[in-house]
């Protein structure tokens, strides 16, 4: 068995202290009482109870949630119907121009995309808040879930769905019975993701949200601009640990898993 | 039928959102600025017919990029953003790339924990691990009370606002994405090669530089393109860590756009950033392509 | 007990239950079948046979429903097919890598056929049964695919293609992903289940010796055409032309030419040698260039010259020893190699012949066919 030798150990120890921390630090402040950060007075959950009483905050909060839901399911159906296009339509009349959409907002700087989208609904005069940050994020996010779906299709054995057709199916059931089942965790993984791109994005809400909507980051944004805030690091604390706790979670139970299937196919080998 | 509606409402998203926007965007930046609402010159009369359509087009030139050119924020704005997009690619190579190799060669029941620790700060925000840093490298902060303890400093080192937290804060964002791509090249890496390379009288060292080095260029390059692109358009690190000197153009563009509402000048900008990326997206998407092509 | 043998395709009243007319695919500037036409009888166990790239796959694909014939037609009991889509043909297909759909039991994807057609639970549930236990399932009803071995998945495979009772069931390389020992039981398994069924078969493989075993007819395709279309024994026996010979089993080909005309010829085939004594099928003319195959097993061996139409005499340059067979490599005048086979029915000590050792070689008239090019 391979074992950490020294170099590596030292390598993985610095790496995941430079990783994690910051973020320590952060929520260790997040208890202290004073409101200087950086000087220890005493263990206190006070900052909480405030971040809490801050309608401003609350508000936001579900203003960002409210955004995260509706953008991230929106982008999963679209970014799913992209990468089954992607994969599976063929050729077709602007496929290179359709392709380059899906990959471009990938590198497209956050500036850009917030700009240009501002723009376009002046242009169109739409009142902006929550519907247009939705559009913004619907946008940007399907591309990331049509990725990932798509990297999911590719491996996808054909010769299942022709089964499906053989046997009777429609080829919409025999995406709704068949595929969809099986590339089920390509579209939850997309979908969280464009979730917590939605919930993360500041620059983007910025541009096209207006004096109506106020997303989380925003509010982040401009109570941090000037220093460091005790709240703030009450709110971050919250939010780490929100998403320390899913991914663990995910992460046993696709281990689980896993490991459960591999035991059974250990056992299917030894029956033969 | 059905396949046409399938093809046509995500690409019809994308022409709307994605495409036309930016269009917009192009056109702006040919436009005057103007006391109006929208503050921009001319505006397409669609009354006018064919005689508006000219007129509106004599009208659009060249100025704002002319005028990139004549003041220096700008063009220093460029230049620094891609330097500090090159030094701080380099910085976060030279962090991440033990990282990946360590992980690479960890026991194989440890691979999955390790990866998941990589990825699991991607999840947490952006902006509060941005953040974060603001507690430590400010004159008050950890880092510099722990320096002053350790009696090495007398007085606190002024780290943040400058574009040396701009340089850390960068690093720490962007690590992860530096080391999932070395680090599946690294995994994918036979350990019977060293083990020949070895064999055939190499020492441990030139083992790593005639095999693992070459072997892991692939995942070297995605990565430093990962990190190069994203960070030239850069908007929250600098603002946060930067100082008044730290130079970006994602925030030029901000404060083009937020502050002096010169809507054409920050199209220009914008449009005039999408050209300088283009080389790099270009060479990164062609990295890609010939990766997959090897991979079959 | 007497029995008429089974062969439709000898009996001008019969209608095929499936026929290809003209058909002809293309993919872009590569042309996978060549006008080709061909009758499938019911019930048969019909075998495409033929190296990868021969069109087999697309002959069957083209049943299905997931190519569709650039030209020419293709009728399913009288009824064009051409453009009916996979999920309305009463055809069903066991894909070579099964394609089990993992996320679902075993039984519901025996069920899965079943339920697109009828909403009768009662009936949809006898029938997964009467499959599971024709195909020995019933106990792995519960499974999924990923927690059964490569053999059961096969049957599952099949017991899901069967589930609708199709008119036709086509196999795709079926037996490909199992280990030999495996692969020869299941041969007989899908010979006695095709058999209780009454299903008309076809097959597609590379695999001349699964071919020979299950099929009543094989088709033999090569780039695109067929080659022979006949049944397993006129094949082996009588192949049409150098490719079928050489594809089936071993074989020596004789290059020579004629010399007399008609149905009995002899074939000059080397300077200074008697020509060999051979019966074509089809009249032959003085003077063509024929080729003469012959299988090993019907080239005797011996020390003595022995008493049979054709005798050379020759140098024993290699055995292989098989166990129950050797081969045996002779060099004849002239440097022409050929193949003898022997039974091996004595022990090994007891056999006379060894390396290096001048014999004769021995074969009837009959025993070879002359093969025009």
């Amino acid at each position: 068995m391979r074992r950490f030798s020294w170099f590596n150990t030292v390598s993985l120890t610095l790496g995941f202290a430079f990783l994690y921390l910051p973020m320590v630090l952060l929520v260790f402040y997040s208890f202290n009482e004073s409101r200087l950060v950086t000087v220890w007075a005493g263990f206190s959950t006070k900052w909480y109870g405030e971040l809490l009483r801050d309608q401003a905050f609350l508000d936001a909060a579900w203003v960002t949630v409210k955004v995260a839901v509706f953008s991230s399911t929106l982008a999963t159906i679209l970014g799913t119907m992209a990468a089954y296009v992607l994969v599976r339509a063929g050729r077709f009349h602007g496929r290179t121009l359709f392709s380059g959409m899906i990959y471009a907002p990938l590198v497209m700087p956050e500036v850009i995309t917030g700009l240009s989208l501002l723009l376009l609904f002046i242009g169109l005069n739409l009142d902006r808040g929550v519907f247009t940050i939705v559009l913004a994020h619907t946008t940007f996010a399907m591309c990331y879930v049509s990725v990932v779906v798509s990297s999911r299709l590719t491996t996808f054995d054909r010769s299942l769905e022709e089964a499906a057709l053989d046997l009777g199916c429609s080829p919409f059931e025999a995406f709704r019975l068949v595929t969809l089942p099986i590339i089920a965790p390509a579209v939850i993984s997309g979908w969280l993701l464009a979730f917590t791109l939605s919930l993360d994005d500041l620059v983007i809400a910025s541009f096209t949200t207006g004096p109506s909507a106020t997303t989380l980051p925003i509010k982040i944004f401009s109570a941090v601009r000037l220093g460091v805030s005790p709240q703030i690091n009450a709110l971050s604390t919250i939010m780490i640990a929100i998403v320390t706790i899913g991914v663990i979670t995910a992460s046993i139970v696709s281990k689980r898993a896993a490991v459960a299937q591999r035991r059974d196919e250990q056992a299917a080998i030894r029956a033969e | 039928m059905r396949r046409f509606t399938l093809i046509a409402i995500p690409y019809l998203w994308l022409l709307a959102l994605f495409l036309v926007p930016f269009l917009i965007v192009l056109k702006i930046s040919l436009s005057d600025i103007a006391l109006a609402r929208p503050p921009y010159m001319p505006q397409l009369d669609p009354a006018a017919g064919w005689e508006g359509l000219k007129s509106f087009f004599s009208e659009l030139d060249f100025e704002n990029f002319a005028f990139l050119t004549t003041d220096d924020l700008y063009w220093k704005a460029y230049l620094s953003s891609l330097k500090i997009a090159l030094v701080s690619t380099f910085l976060t190579l030279l962090v991440g790339y033990p990282v990946a190799y360590a992980m690479a060669r960890a026991p194989e029941e440890w691979r999955p924990t390790l990866l998941m620790l990589v990825i699991l700060p991607f999840w947490t925000s952006f902006l509060i691990r941005v953040y974060s840093w603001m507690g430590i490298l400010s004159n008050e902060g950890v880092l510099n009370q722990l320096l002053m303890w350790l009696g090495i400093i007398d007085t606190p080192l002024q780290i943040m606002n400058t574009t040396t937290a701009v340089y850390i804060g960068v690093v720490y964002t962007y690590l992860p994405f530096m080391i999932l791509p070395i680090y599946s090249a690294l995994e994918k890496l036979d350990g019977s090669l060293l083990e020949a390379a070895e064999d055939l009288g190499c020492s441990r060292l030139e083992a790593f530089w005639l095999v693992t080095w070459p072997l892991s260029r692939n995942g070297i390059i995605a990565g430093c393109f990962l990190v190069f692109i994203p960070t030239i358009g850069e908007f929250v690190i600098p603002s946060l860590l930067g100082g008044s000197d730290t130079l970006m153009i994602g925030k030029v563009l901000w404060e083009e756009f937020f502050s002096n509402r010169d809507w054409p000048v920050a199209s220009a900008v914008a449009v005039v950033l999408l050209l300088i990326l283009i080389i790099p997206i270009v060479l990164f998407q062609r990295n890609e392509q010939k990766q997959r092509e090897a991979e079959g | 007990m007497a029995q008429t043998a089974f062969a439709p395709w000898t009996d001008p009243d019969q209608k095929p239950i499936i026929e290809f007319r003209n058909v002809t695919k293309s993919f872009g500037d590569f042309t996978a079948i060549h006008d080709l036409s061909l009758n499938i009888f019911e019930r048969e166990f019909f075998a495409l046979l033929g190296p990868s790239g021969c069109g087999k796959t697309t002959m069957m694909r083209m049943l299905a429903g997931f190519e569709t014939a650039t030209s020419g037609h293709i009728f399913l009991s009288g009824k064009d097919i051409g453009h009916v889509p996979p999920n309305q043909r009463p055809v069903n297909m066991m894909f070579q890598s099964y394609a089990l759909f993992p996320h679902l039991s075993i039984w519901d994807n025996i069920a899965f056929g079943l339920k697109r057609e009828s909403k009768d639970k009662a009936f949809i549930g006898d029938r997964v049964e009467e499959m599971l236990r024709l195909t020995r399932l019933t106990k792995f009803a519960k499974r999924k695919p990923h927690q059964i071995s490569g053999g059961q998945r096969q049957r599952v495979a099949l017991a899901r293609s069967l589930a609708k009772a199709p008119k036709l069931l086509l196999l795709d390389e079926p037996l490909g992903a199992l280990d030999k020992k495996l692969r020869e039981q299941t041969q007989f398994e899908l010979m006695d289940i095709q058999e209780k069924t009454g299903t008309t078969f076809v097959i597609v493989t590379h695999d001349q010796e699964e071919a020979m075993t299950v099929a009543s007819r094989i088709a033999v395709m090569d780039e695109g055409n067929l080659v022979q279309v006949a049944t397993p024994a006129e094949i082996y026996e009588a192949p049409n032309s150098v490719y079928v010979a050489d594809f089936i089993g071993d074989v020596n080909i004789i290059e020579g030419r004629a010399t007399q005309p008609g149905l009995k010829t002899g074939i000059a085939w080397a300077e200074g040698q008697p020509p060999i004594l051979a019966t074509p099928a089809k009249s032959v003319e003085a003077g063509q260039s024929v080729h003469f195959a012959i299988r090993p097993e019907k080239v005797t061996i011996d020390v003595e010259k022995p008493d049979r139409p054709n005798t050379f005499r020759g140098k024993v340059i290699d055995i292989a020893y098989l166990g129950n067979i050797s081969t045996y490599h002779v060099e004849l005048a002239g440097g022409q190699m050929i193949k003898a086979q022997m039974v091996n029915a004595r022990r090994l000590a007891n056999r006379p012949i060894t390396w290096e050792d001048e014999v004769w070689v021995g074969f009837t008239d009959t025993a070879g066919v002359v093969l025009e090019e």
